[in-house]
């Protein structure tokens, strides 16, 4: 789960991690409002999406008078942000952030992530802030270290020092720096996090330093015990058939395809995307119903891809291991009686009480074209979608 | 031969008498009788679907012996669960579980390191199955056979794939392995690659990746030094966007790694017979038995 860069503020500043003074305004008004709060003779509005790569789309704009503010602000509310990280369609902006100016210095890149590798914290340091950090990582890999911290043992000085010294960090930077990295590793933790990010880690010519970003991911599987930053979801960020399908425990992706796919299994949902795409196709979406899953499930599952106006063929694609293919026709059936069978589906059933399955699917009087392995089934919603 | 289970296993099941727990652990028992009993903490004493429950596990393998366990316990206890059983000396210890927090798994990982016994199938994963001999997990027996093929794979229903086409081709299985979908889990493909090279019944080995991580690309790397029987592969993924989690909670392309097609090119460049299409996973094992000859 991705938060906002006004909710990352937020939690920083309550976890001890400098940031700048800033405020969140939803309408002209209350930017101007926050600009006046700010005292500060530079401030920046910084559109609100959850999306990397704002300042290059037009996202974030310096602003020096109230007025200014509110006229920037009214521009950019409901305007579509476009940045190399949200695609052609773009992202609406419904939330501003107004933050005070910084005198920049120079700018760090700081980031911790969980290393699945070797089963721990990576904490990854670069004195080129502002940049993506993968081109820094191909280009100057000399100016990114990386150390790893067992939570077991914990952070320990060494740690630090290891980001400090290879970054070259002044006596004054230092100090303030194993601080700061002490309390986000104390954060990452306490919150599970699985990705946090700050670019750019800036010292000021005041002699501080100030997190000007901050990205934060959340682990999913972690958030029952985190109801405070599960409250800070939004929803408008998210695909809303995404969201629809969540409701109904279904694992939902929309894609740009023609192809709908009704599949049990993250790894065969995935493969099956992949077999449209090697004969010829394009699917719709990613669709998992998981190993149990029920008629109402289904129905709602049917319901999704049917509302997809993108989509031209539906390809049901189960292998019955403990749902039984008898169980999943039945529940076909009764979706596409239900619902109406506009589209061709093409179902292709294996595993558990296959014979039986398919004999549902035979009587059932519903122009439903059968399939023999994946592959028959993927050719033939190919051709059904064309 | 096989590996890792087969008659001589005595599994418990932790989570027994929870509603997926009872569940599978009849199902697999009725597959092949080796389950000796069940943990559920406060139901010590009493018996539940014929086994005998235990209130800890150190109770469970002192009474009944038990060398391996199946756990069915849910995401926020199920680290706990796990540590209980490395704890107890349990030697293979299968977590089905779906959903278990990142960080809950990193003290898993390190205590699996330090442990002399203990090793780790999953977690969120169908678990693991020597046709015939043993089952421990939530795959369809049925479409097993026992044969000469060894299948390890990250993916559930892609591991019924590929059981489902290599039996159809006659080939059968030796023993098949989920290692799941986690970020953080417990075996990997190379100490399996390296069991199923040691295994003489094993003929060929079947693994299934999918985008995420770069476990697929280390294996491929150890395949080329290291294993000498033929070895087909498949990857899932080539057609995922990238940042968009697939399901399982590893599955995801970040920046510009973990993409399928790095880990295919990957695959080949190690000699690995790669299935571009899932439908082919069969065709690829029998297409790298047939080249080794």
């Amino acid at each position: 789960m991705n938060i906002h860069e006004y909710q990352a503020k937020a939690l920083f500043a309550l976890n001890g991690v400098p940031v700048p003074e800033g405020y969140f305004a939803a309408s002209p008004i209350e930017a101007e409002f926050a600009f006046r709060r700010l005292n500060s003779p530079v401030a920046v509005v910084k559109a609100q999406v959850h999306a990397g790569g704002r300042g290059k789309g037009g996202g974030v704009k310096l602003v020096k008078t109230p007025d200014d503010c509110f006229n920037v602000s009214k521009d950019m509310l409901g305007m579509t942000l476009v940045t190399p990280q949200t695609g052609p369609e773009g992202k609406l902006v419904r939330k501003l952030y107004i933050e005070a100016g910084s005198n920049i210095d120079k700018e760090f890149y700081l980031a911790m992530l969980v290393d699945r590798d070797t089963a721990t914290i990576a904490i990854m340091f670069s004195t080129e802030g502002g940049m993506d950090i993968e081109d820094v990582a191909a280009k100057t890999p000399q100016k990114i270290v990386t150390v790893n911290v067992d939570p077991t043992t914990g952070l320990q000085g060494f740690h630090l020092r290891n980001l400090s010294f290879a970054m070259k960090l002044s006596k004054e930077q230092t100090k303030e720096f194993h601080g700061i990295v002490t309390r986000l590793y104390i954060m990452f933790m306490k919150y599970d996090f699985s990705l946090l990010e700050i670019n750019p880690l800036c010292w000021t010519k005041e002699g501080k330093f100030l997190a000007l970003d901050g990205k934060m991911n959340f682990d999913e599987n972690a958030l029952f015990r985190h109801k405070e930053i599960a409250a800070m979801r939004d929803y408008d960020e998210e695909d809303s058939r995404e969201v629809e399908a969540a409701k109904y425990g279904l694992n939902y992706i929309g894609l740009d395809g023609n192809i709908g796919c009704l599949v049990n299994g993250a790894g065969l949902a995935m493969a099956t995307m992949d077999i449209i795409k090697h004969c010829g196709g394009t699917p719709a979406n990613f669709l998992d119903v998981g190993g149990g899953a029920s008629e109402e499930m289904v129905t709602n599952a049917f319901r999704i891809l049917f509302s997809d106006t993108r989509v031209k063929a539906v390809f049901v694609n189960i292998f019955g291991g403990i749902m039984r293919c008898d169980v999943i026709a039945n529940a076909v059936v009764n979706a596409a009686k239900a619902l109406g069978l506009k589209l061709p589906l093409i179902v292709r059933l294996e595993g558990t009480n296959v014979e039986l399955g398919k004999d549902i699917l035979k009587k059932s009087g519903l122009k439903i074209t059968p399939a023999d392995d994946m592959e028959d089934g993927a050719r033939k919603a190919v051709a059904a979608a064309k | 031969m096989s590996i890792i289970v087969g008659k001589n296993t005595k599994v418990i099941t932790q989570g027994i008498t929870g509603k997926s727990g009872e569940f599978h652990t009849k199902l697999s028992h009725e597959y092949a009788p080796r389950f000796v009993g069940g943990v559920t903490p406060g139901k010590g004493g009493t018996t539940h679907i014929g086994l005998p429950v235990f209130d800890t596990v150190k109770e469970a393998r002192e009474k009944t012996g038990a060398n391996a366990t199946m756990i069915f316990v849910p995401p926020p206890f199920a680290a706990d669960a796990i540590l209980e059983a490395i704890s107890a000396g349990i030697e293979t210890i299968v977590c089905i579980t779906e959903g278990i927090p990142v960080l809950d798994m990193i003290p898993v990982k390190k205590a699996l390191e330090r442990s002399k016994i203990s090793r780790l199938i999953g977690a969120n994963c169908p678990g693991i199955i020597t046709p015939g001999e043993c089952k421990i997990g939530i795959m369809p027996g049925h479409i097993h056979k026992r044969g000469k093929i060894g299948i390890i794979s990250k993916s559930g229903t892609l591991t019924y794939e590929s059981v489902g086409q290599t039996t159809a081709m006659g080939l059968g299985q030796t023993t098949c392995i989920g290692i799941g979908g986690d970020p953080i889990g417990g075996m990997s493909y190379i100490e399996l690659l390296q069991l199923f090279e040691e295994d003489p019944e094993t003929e060929g080995i079947v693994m299934i990746g999918e985008i995420g991580g770069d476990l697929e690309i280390r294996a491929a790397e150890f395949v080329k030094g290291n294993i000498k029987k033929p070895v087909a592969g498949f990857i899932a993924g080539q057609t995922a966007p990238k940042g968009k989690r697939m399901g399982h909670a590893g599955a995801i392309i970040s920046g510009s790694h973990g993409t399928a097609l790095e880990k295919m090119d990957a695959m080949r460049a190690a000699g690995i017979t790669v299935a571009e299409s899932p439908g082919d996973i069969g065709k690829a094992i029998a297409a790298a038995l047939q080249k080794k000859r």
